[in-house]
This record gives structure tokens, sequence and C-alpha cells, in this order.
């Protein structure tokens, strides 16, 4: 279980951040990888501050604990680091990605996490209102954790897209989407 | 000692009279048979103004319990009686019943539960609610439901325990048989049950609570359980005590468990409710035939008194337990599955039998019980093996 | 902060809670601060605002001071606003616009 790579997602209700945490588990799948996504079960209230968690691993996953040191961490809106210890538990080589205007380097200064910890930032909602037209940074985020980490691969989430957003969106807003996945790709910028 | 006075009488009236005597603040019931005689006595008993009890017509016991819970968290006396599908209605409430610490007092007619649809004396109702956090107590005789009834209020309301109490009687074998029984005088009984000083109340605007309240997403939950399990463990010492000031008062014995012909026995049956006079019948004719029979009787099936049984039985060589309800699935009915697992730590291997009986009011013979103990005369001299659950006279 | 102190709560034995799980106290519920929901806050036009109080009505978390029948200076409780917007849409002069939160991080600010 080495290669046990655990996700913890910051966001608030309504970001999309559960949607982003199964995608990203059936990314895992589709490489032929095991995972596990779970929602922290509890009332969904449009805006507060929520979290979402994802497992993956080459190997069977056994466990059903909580994440308690992830190794990477995903905040999909950043007036949630006045709100939440968002690097709690934090593994000393992990890393952060945050939807954020700041650039990485002050945002490292402002998080005062150890040096081993890689921190992106990138615009995923300037990217989201762009693409998609609304602010739901979820999808541009996972294009910048396909950037930043090996968890997942950026054209297994594009075809993903493609069929699990099929079943409920029709093709401009997949297209829109996954112009969204490239962008945050290119554009995240790591401290 | 209390002035007492001897009368005919069934096991449901003997309930009404109890309640009456405990003078509830608050009743809230819904009929169903075999218990209506029950609510529809106490309910004239108000109505002739010999009580000050509120008394709410509910259209269910889903509604029923729900109401007991209020006026209990209000921080009143409260008092209810069902059976059956009514007690299977009411599971929701009788957990927050438990929950909440409210020394609900509530009498079970057992009687079985559909399908197919029936109307007489098992105990799979009270079984399905055993793990609800209730204490229950059960009755073999109108006596005993009398006197359960008054012991179940000091001992739930007692501010180490404050858990409700469930009093089981049989539905119809006791319900509805006329039986003697001695009532005490009203004062003694008031006086045993004293004034209920609620703790927590609603009702007490001055120090205001708020009940109910949200103990998830990582809340204390778990140390609440904890709680409630300490409470109910704390209450078989309260029962034991309650039992004998009652014992005094009344010149009646109280056992958790209560033992005839066990001194020199070597096998006995265990069983529950009214079922223990047939078994005490029985025990007495095999002992005219040479057979060393014993009865333990349980009174309070919950909280489990492990070490009382544990004492009664390690010396046994065959032990039966009857179980008028089946645990469908499990390898026996309840009351052998928890008296076999008491005996498990023993240095000695008692063999434990189990008979499922009389389900769905189906009649418990003399015979029957006859052969439990003959099964159990074998296993002991060894000419037989031990035989697990069977369904004792089922076709 | 209600004279109930659970600020070490999540450390108690179970016996240290409060028989049946009542809450020993009254109108504890402001405690429970729910600002952090919020991701766009009210910002109020003092020019503009004619102290109709109608966000004072229609505020569903009554977030919002009133002192002497008019707006307070400092007029949005942030402990308990939840960001919904109905004061600023309810508002008949347009003297309330919803501002984004946290746009930038603390320290950077």
């Amino acid at each position: 279980m080495e290669q046990l790579t655990e996700i913890r997602w910051h966001a608030r209700a309504g970001q999309g951040a559960v949607t982003a945490a199964k995608l990203v588990a059936e990314t895992a799948l589709a490489a032929d990888k095991y995972m596990q996504a779970m929602p922290e079960y509890g009332p969904e209230r449009m805006g507060a501050p929520i979290k979402a968690f994802t497992r993956i691993s080459p190997d069977p996953i056994d466990i059903h604990c909580n994440i308690e040191h992830p190794n990477v961490v995903i905040v999909l809106d950043d007036s949630l680091l006045d709100v939440v210890d968002v690097t709690e538990g934090l593994v000393d080589d992990g890393t952060v990605i945050i939807n954020t205007c700041t650039p990485p380097d002050a945002a490292k200064r402002s998080l005062g996490v150890a040096d081993g910890v890689t921190v992106a930032c990138l615009d995923a909602s300037g990217i989201a209102l762009d693409t998609i037209k609304r602010d739901i940074p979820n999808t541009p985020m996972i294009g910048a954790l396909a950037k930043v980490t090996e968890a997942v691969d950026i054209d297994t989430v594009k075809s993903l897209l493609e069929v699990t957003f099929g079943k409920k969106f029709g093709q401009e807003i997949i297209d829109a989407n996954i112009a969204s996945v490239d962008r945050a790709y290119e554009e995240v910028v790591v401290a | 000692m209390a002035e007492q006075k001897t009368v005919a009488t069934t096991g449901n009236s003997v309930v009404a009279e109890a309640f009456r005597q405990c003078a509830p603040d608050v009743v809230a019931a819904y009929p169903i048979t075999p218990q209506t005689t029950i609510v529809e006595e106490f309910a004239k008993i108000v109505a002739q103004g010999r009580v000050h009890t509120e008394y709410v017509t509910v259209e269910s016991e889903h509604s029923a319990m729900s109401a007991c819970i209020g006026a209990a968290a209000a921080g009143a006396r409260v008092m209810t009686a069902t059976a059956s599908q009514g007690l299977a209605l009411m599971w929701e409430e009788l957990y927050i019943a438990s929950g909440m610490r409210l020394p609900i007092i509530m009498a079970n007619t057992n009687r079985a539960l559909s399908a197919p649809i029936n109307i007489h004396c098992d105990h799979s109702d009270v079984m399905g609610a055993r793990d609800s956090g209730w204490i229950i107590l059960f009755a073999e005789t109108a006596q005993e439901v009398y006197d359960n009834t008054i012991m179940a209020v000091p001992i739930g309301e007692d501010p180490e325990v404050l858990l409700p109490v469930m009093t089981c009687l049989d539905g119809f074998i006791t319900t509805h048989s006329i039986d003697r029984v001695q009532l005490m005088d009203d004062d003694s009984v008031t006086a045993f049950v004293g004034d209920y000083e609620p703790q927590n109340a609603l009702l007490d605007t001055d120090n205001p609570v708020s009940h109910g309240n949200f103990a998830g997403l990582g809340g204390p939950y778990f140390e609440f359980k904890k709680t409630q399990r300490l409470a109910i463990d704390c209450s078989k010492g309260v029962i034991e005590r309650v039992g004998e000031a009652f014992s005094k008062l009344s010149g009646r014995p109280f056992g958790l468990i209560e033992t005839d012909m066990m001194d020199d026995a070597e096998v006995a049956i265990v069983v529950l409710g009214s079922t223990a006079g047939n078994v005490r019948y029985v025990a007495k004719q095999m002992r005219a035939e040479g057979v060393k029979a014993g009865l333990v009787k349980i009174r309070c099936f919950r909280p489990f008194p492990v070490e009382e049984m544990v004492s009664a039985l390690s010396d046994m060589k065959a032990v039966g337990v009857l179980d008028r309800a089946d645990s469908f699935g499990a390898e026996g009915g309840p009351v052998f599955l928890e008296t076999r697992s008491a005996l498990y730590d023993l240095e000695s291997r008692v063999p434990v039998v189990n008979y499922i009986y009389g389900l769905g009011g189906s009649d418990v013979r003399l015979d029957l019980i006859r052969t439990v103990y003959t099964d159990l005369s074998d296993i002991a001299a060894g000419s037989a093996s031990l035989h697990g659950m069977q369904y004792l006279g089922a076709r | 902060m209600s004279k109930w102190d659970i600020s070490k709560m999540n450390a108690w034995k179970a016996e240290q809670f409060p028989l049946r799980g009542v809450i020993p106290d009254a109108g504890n519920s402001r405690d429970y601060v729910t600002g952090g929901w919020r991701s766009e806050r009210p910002v109020r036009d003092v020019e503009t605002c004619t102290d109709c109080l109608l966000c004072w009505v229609f505020c569903p978390d009554t977030a919002v001071r009133v002192e002497n029948e008019k707006l307070a200076d400092d007029t949005f409780d942030l402990d308990h606003c939840k960001g919904c917007g109905v004061c600023a849409n309810e508002c008949p002069v347009e003297a309330i616009t919803m501002v984004p939160e946290g746009c930038e991080l603390p320290e950077v600010k």
C-alpha cells in the first residue's frame, strides 16, 4: 500500500467537490487502479464548508477510516482559508492546490507549511467563468491535479468527462468542461 | 407491612389499579388486544375523578409513545400500555425514551406479531424491543403484575437510573384470567413510590434546558450511549434494593431470578412469564418420580441477571431454556442465547438446550414440559446428546 | 458565549455530559457561528439607505443589527450572516450589495 494517495477536498457546498472527488476516483478506475471517494456525511447547505475525500491505490484498499494525513489537499474556495485549517495533518512532502488569484509563493508563506510541501495555485474560478460560464471550479481543479501530481492522467480525465457528463449535459457543456481542464493544466503555477 | 385486601381480578385490572395508586400525571395510550381493558379501566378511573391524570387519547401507538416522551420530558410521571403490533409501531420511540432517560412505565401484554394474524400470547413483541434500552420485567401471575408495576416506578425514577421500564404480562393467560391478588392500601403505595422529582424538566421555566439535541458529526453520541449502558448496569442494584423494600412492605419475595427446588437439582428449566407455573407443577411431579428437577424463573430480563443465572445453573447436569419467541436465523431463542452465553466462562461445561414453545398462544400443555424434563434427564445421564433448538410440540 | 462552557467538549468523558444530553442553558444557538458558510457578504451604502428596516424584517438569521430604530453602524452580524442575499434582494432602494468574500489570502491582504 506504499503508493496509496489520499486526497482531501475543501470546498463550499455547491462548488462540485463531491462530483470532483468521484470523477477523480472514476479516473483512477479507468487507469485500472483501486479507489474510494466519500463525502463527509452531514447536512448539506449551499455555501457551508464541506470536505470530500478520495483514495487511489494500485492495490486493493481495505481501510475505511477517515483520511487524517492526506498527501494532497485541494481547496476550491480560498475564502475557506480563513475558516478551515486546510493543511491539518498534511504529510511533510504533500501537495496543496488552491483556487486563488494569489501567487503560489505568497500562498505558501500564508499557509505556513513545511518546505517539502508543494503549493500550487490557479484561478480556477476565472477559468470556470470563461469556459463553463459559471463559478463551478471543480473540473479545472482536476486539470491542475493532473498537472501537479501523478494521481490522475489528463487524457483519462477528459475522456471520462465525455462519458459521465454525457449522461447529464449537452455537448456544449462537455466541451466547456474539457476546455476548463486543459486551461487549468496549462495555467496552474507551482511555488 | 401494608394493609392488604385479597381480591379476585384480572392481570389487566391490576395494572389499571396499580396505575391509579401510583398516580401518573399523564397517560397516553391507544387500545390494542389484549391490552385494551387496561386503558379502558384506567380511562374510567380518570373519568370518575379517582385519579388526577391527564389522559391523552391518540391515534396510534406511535403517537402514544411520542406523547409519553413529550410529557415525561416536560417533567411528568408518565404511564402507558400496549401489545404486539402496537409495541412494534412504537419501536423508534422506545429508543428515544431510553436515550432521553425518561422513566416512562409501560405495561406490555405479550402477544404474537403478524403474519399470520394472531392475537394470542407469545414474547415476540417484547423480544423485538429487548435492545431498546428499557428495563424489562416479566410476571408469572397477576400478583406479580401488580407488584412489578408498583416497583417499576421507584426503579425507573431512581436518579442513578432514569430509564423507562416495561412490565410484561402474558396476553390472555395473565391479562384476562381472574386470579387471586393481594392489593395494598393506597397510602402504602403512595409512600412507597414517593413523589417524582424530575431532573431537567422542560416545564421548569426558571432553569431552561434543551432536550433531544444533535450529537452527530463527530459529536458525543457514543459517549451518551455509554452513559445509557452505565445506567442500565447500575439499575440492577436499584432493582434489587427496591425489590427488597417492596418485599418488606408486601410480604412477597422478589428476585431478579426466582428459583424453585434448585438446592439439589440436577436438571433445570429456565423460563419467563406465566409458563413458570406449568413448569413448577411438572417439576414437582418429576421429583415424585425421582428426577431432581428445578426451575429458574427470570423476572428481570433487562438488565440480564448474568451472575444470578451463573450461580443458579453452574452445577446443573442439563439445562433447558424455554423461549416463547424465535430469533429467526440465530442458533436459538433470545433467552437461550443469553443463558448459554452467561455460562460460557464457567470452568465446567453445562449442557444447555433450547425449546421454542407456545408461539401465537399455542397451548403449553404439561406433557410438553414433561418432555423437556425427560430430555434433560437423558442428557444428564449421557443417554441422549445435545439437540440444540427444537420447536416444542409443533407438528 | 453562553454560561455553559463547551469549549473542551470533544475531550469530555461520558460522565461529564449533562444527563440525557440536555443543554442546560437557554439561547445558546447564538454560540453556533454560521458566518463561515458565507461566500458573499452584504455591504450597506449608508448614503442610499433610508433605514426602512426591511432588511431587518426579512433576514432569516436575525443578523441585521438595529439600534434606536435605525440600522446600527456595524449593520451586519457577520458571525451569523450566511450571505444568502435576501437583504440585498429585498432592499427597496438597492442600498445593499453582496461582495465576494476572501478574494485574497489573509496575510497577503
